[in-house]
C-alpha cells in the first residue's frame, strides 16, 4: 500500500471510530428534588437541562429523571438503582449539599461521574475531591464571600448573619465571614425546612446590627422575607442569589424590592448564549429562568461537549473532555480550576420590577475570575 | 438581654402555640370520637393554604381567600372521610396509617398538578400590615390578630363541644360509639360532620399561617409532625390536653431556639454554640414529649379515664 492509500485507510478508520463515539449513548441520571418546599429549584435545573439537549439535537443522550424528595437516603438508594440497573455514565441534578454528601463520594468510587449543576460543599471541593468529581456551578462558599465583599462596599458595619443547620449553611456563613470586615452584631442557625422565623426576627430586631446577610434558598427565603416584612425591622438585607433568585420571587412578592445579592448569573448577563437562552427557556415554559436553571443549562451543554470530542468509555479522555469545558456557558467566561470546580465572576444584583414581573439586574461585579480557597486541599 | 425581647419571643411562643392548636385540635378530635390515626391531616392544611392564596389572588381579598380556603379544606375532608376514611375505622391503626399515608402523596401530586411546582403568592391583608406599640415591645400586627384568632377558635370550639347537642353527641361518641348509634343517633353523619370540622380547623390554619409563609407543597407536613408531638403530650382525644400540650410545645420551641444558643455561649466560641444550641433546641420538644410519657404515659390530660 502506498503512503497516501496508508492514510486514507487511517483517515476511513478514524472517521469510522469517530462516527462510533457519537453514535454511542450516554446515560445521564438526574436525581434532583422535585416535590417539597424545594421543587421549584430542582424543577428549574432539569428544564434548563432539558432544553439544552432540545437545542443540541443530539439524541445520543438519555436523561432518566428522579424525584429525591430532598431525602438524603432517597438520594443514595435511587443513585444505587441508576447505577446499578439503568448503567448510567453519569449522574448529576442534586440541589442539596447534605444530599450531594450521601451520594457523590459512592459514586464517584463506583467509576461513575458526578457533574454538580448546583450543591458545592466544601469538603468535595478540598479534601474529599475526586478525578470523577465534577462541579458546574460554584462551590458553595463563593456567593457568601462575594456577598461579604459586597457587604464591605456597602459601608456595614455590623451585620447580623443567619443561615440554616446543613453543610451549605455552615459553608455560607464562613464564605461570608472570610471577606467580611465588619463586627458581627449576630449569628445564628435555624433548622432545615424551618417556616417561622418570629424567634429570629426578635433577635435581629433586638440586636444593634445595621444590616442582615441571610442564606434561605427555597420555601424558607420566602417564609422569613414575608415575615420580616412585617415585623416592623427595616434593616437592609444582603445576600447570595440563591435565597433571591426567580424560583422564589413572584411568592416573595415586594418584600424582596431593593435587596442586593450575588450571583454567577443573572437574565440580564450581556451576552450571546445568555441572550438566546433566557428567550428560548421563556418561549419553552412561560417563565424566566432562574440562576438553578442557568445552572442546568450550562451542566447539560458541558456534558454534550465532551461528548462530541470523546466516547464516555474512554474514562480518561471523556474525562479531559470535561476538564476542558468547551462551551458557551451562559453565565460567560468559564473554566476549571484544578480541583474542577469553576473559575468564574460573581456579580452584584439587585431585585427589581420590570413589567410587573420582580427579576435581578446587574449593579456591578464583587469578583472576576475568583476561585474558591478548598483546591489547596485538594491532592488529585 | 432586654425585658422588650423576653416578651416579644412569649408572644412568638403563645402565636406559634395557637395555630398547633389549630392542627391538634382537629387530629385529637377525630381520634378521640372515631379512633382514627389521620396523617393527612397535614394535607387539609395545605389545600386550606393553597386554595386561599388562589381565591385571593383572583378576588383581591385576603378574607374572601380564608373563607374559601376554609370550605375548601372542610369539603375536601368530608369527601375523604365519605371516599375512603369510612372503610378505615373497623381496620387497625397500622392499615389506617398507610391509607392515610397514601393520601398524603395522593392530594400532594394532585395539589401540585393543579397549581404547579412553585410556591404561591398570599399577602398580609393590608389592614393588619406592620407592628403594633404594646408599650414595651412592637409587635407584628398579623401575629397579634393570629393569637386573636387562635383563642377565638378555641373558645368557639369549647361552647361547640360544652353547650350544643352537636357537642353532648360528639362526647356521647368519645366514650361510647355503639350506645350512641342504638339511641338513633345517625352516627354516619356524626363521623363526616366531626372530620370535616377538623379538616375545617386544619385548613384555616393553613390559610392563616400561609400569609406569612410559604404556600408549597408538603408544607403540610412538619406541622403534622408536630401536632402529633402536641396530642401526645396533652393526651390524645383531648381537646384541653391539645390547648395546653400546643402552648407548652410553642412556647419551648420558641424559646429554646431563643435561649439555648446563648446558654451555650457562655462556655463555648460563639460560632460553636451557635451549632450546637441551635442542634439542641430542634430537640427539645421531642425531649418533652419523651419526659411526658415516661411520667404520664397517657399524657396530661387522659381523655378516656
Amino acid at each position: 500500500m502506498t503512503f497516501a492509500g496508508k492514510a486514507a485507510a487511517g483517515i476511513a478508520a478514524l472517521t469510522l471510530s469517530m462516527a462510533a463515539a457519537q453514535a454511542e449513548t450516554v446515560t445521564v441520571g438526574m436525581i434532583t428534588t422535585l416535590s417539597g418546599g424545594g421543587a421549584g429549584l430542582g424543577v428549574d435545573v432539569r428544564d434548563g437541562f432539558r432544553l439544552a439537549l432540545e437545542k443540541s439535537g443530539n439524541e445520543n443522550l438519555h436523561l432518566v429523571v428522579e424525584d429525591d424528595a430532598q431525602r438524603p437516603e432517597l438520594a443514595v438508594q435511587i443513585a444505587e438503582r441508576m447505577i446499578q440497573s439503568e448503567r448510567a455514565d453519569i449522574l448529576t441534578g442534586i440541589i442539596w449539599s447534605n444530599l450531594a454528601m450521601a451520594v457523590v463520594p459512592s459514586t464517584v468510587a463506583q467509576g461513575v461521574f458526578y457533574i454538580s449543576p448546583n450543591a458545592g460543599p466544601s469538603a468535595l471541593a478540598g479534601a474529599n475531591c475526586h478525578q470523577d468529581y465534577f462541579n458546574a456551578a460554584w462551590q458553595n462558599d463563593m456567593l457568601h464571600e462575594a456577598a461579604g465583599q459586597t457587604a464591605n462596599e456597602l459601608g456595614y458595619e455590623n451585620t447580623f448573619i443567619m443561615a440554616p443547620n446543613y453543610p451549605a449553611g455552615t459553608d455560607a456563613l464562613t464564605g461570608f465571614k472570610r471577606y467580611y470586615e465588619g463586627e458581627l452584631a449576630g449569628e445564628l442557625f435555624t433548622q432545615v425546612g424551618q417556616t417561622d422565623y418570629a424567634a429570629e426576627i426578635a433577635q435581629i430586631r433586638a440586636s444593634e446590627a445595621d444590616s442582615v446577610f441571610i442564606f434561605l434558598p427555597g420555601g424558607m427565603g420566602i417564609s422569613f422575607m414575608r415575615q420580616y416584612a412585617e415585623s416592623g425591622v427595616d434593616l437592609p438585607i444582603v445576600s447570595a442569589g440563591f435565597s433571591f433568585d426567580q424560583d422564589v420571587l413572584p411568592a416573595m412578592g415586594e418584600a424582596a424590592l431593593g435587596v442586593i445579592n450575588t450571583g454567577q448569573w443573572s437574565p440580564d448577563l450581556d451576552n450571546a448564549a445568555n441572550r438566546a437562552f433566557v428567550e428560548a427557556f421563556e418561549a419553552e415554559y412561560g417563565r424566566l429562568p432562574s440562576i438553578y436553571a442557568s445552572q442546568g443549562f450550562d451542566t447539560a451543554n458541558l456534558i454534550l461537549s465532551a461528548m462530541e470530542t470523546a466516547s464516555v468509555s474512554d474514562r480518561d479522555a471523556f474525562r479531559e473532555a470535561l476538564r476542558a469545558a468547551d462551551f458557551a456557558s451562559v453565565r460567560g467566561d468559564f473554566a476549571f480550576a484544578d480541583n474542577q470546580h469553576p473559575i468564574q465572576s460573581v456579580y452584584v444584583r439587585e431585585v427589581v420590577e420590570v413589567d410587573g414581573v420582580l427579576q435581578n439586574r446587574i449593579i456591578g461585579t464583587a469578583f472576576e475570575e475568583h476561585q474558591d480557597v478548598h483546591g489547596a486541599d485538594c491532592q488529585m | 438581654m432586654s425585658l422588650a425581647l423576653i416578651l416579644e419571643q412569649l408572644l412568638n411562643g403563645v402565636q406559634f402555640g395557637l395555630m398547633l392548636f389549630l392542627m391538634a385540635a382537629g387530629l385529637t378530635l377525630v381520634f378521640g370520637v372515631m379512633g382514627l390515626i389521620n396523617l393527612a391531616h397535614g394535607s387539609l392544611f395545605m389545600i386550606g393554604a393553597f386554595v386561599c392564596a388562589a381565591v385571593a389572588g383572583v378576588a383581591g381579598s385576603f378574607w374572601v381567600g380564608l373563607v374559601a380556603g376554609l370550605a375548601a379544606a372542610a369539603a375536601a375532608g368530608a369527601l375523604i372521610e365519605i371516599l375512603v376514611i369510612r372503610r378505615l375505622y373497623g381496620r387497625d391503626h397500622l392499615d389506617q396509617v398507610l391509607a392515610t399515608f397514601a393520601l398524603i402523596l395522593i392530594l400532594s401530586e394532585g395539589v401540585r398538578m393543579i397549581f404547579g411546582p412553585f410556591p404561591l403568592y398570599l399577602s398580609v391583608p393590608d389592614a393588619l400590615r406592620g407592628t403594633l406599640d404594646l408599650g414595651v415591645v412592637e409587635y407584628s400586627r398579623y401575629r397579634l390578630a393570629l393569637i386573636g384568632f387562635g383563642i377565638a377558635t378555641a373558645i368557639g370550639l369549647w361552647l361547640l363541644i360544652a353547650r350544643t347537642r352537636l357537642g353532648i353527641r360528639i362526647r356521647a361518641g368519645e366514650s361510647d360509639r355503639e350506645m350512641i348509634a342504638a339511641l338513633g343517633v345517625n352516627i354516619r353523619v356524626l363521623y363526616t360532620v366531626v372530620f370535616a370540622l377538623g379538616a375545617a380547623l386544619a385548613g384555616m390554619a393553613g390559610a392563616l399561617v400561609g400569609a406569612i409563609q410559604s404556600v408549597q407543597v408538603g408544607m403540610g407536613e412538619p406541622v403534622l409532625i408536630l401536632a402529633f408531638v402536641v396530642i401526645v403530650i396533652g393526651g390524645i382525644g383531648s381537646i384541653k390536653g391539645a390547648m395546653v400540650g400546643a402552648l407548652m410545645v410553642g412556647v419551648i420551641d420558641t424559646m429554646g431556639r431563643f435561649l439555648l444558643p446563648r446558654a451555650f455561649a457562655l462556655v463555648l466560641e460563639p460560632a460553636q454554640a451557635t451549632g450546637v444550641g441551635a442542634a439542641l433546641a430542634s430537640m427539645l420538644i421531642y425531649v418533652l414529649m419523651a419526659l411526658v410519657l415516661v411520667l404520664r404515659p397517657k399524657g396530661l390530660f387522659p381523655a378516656h379515664g
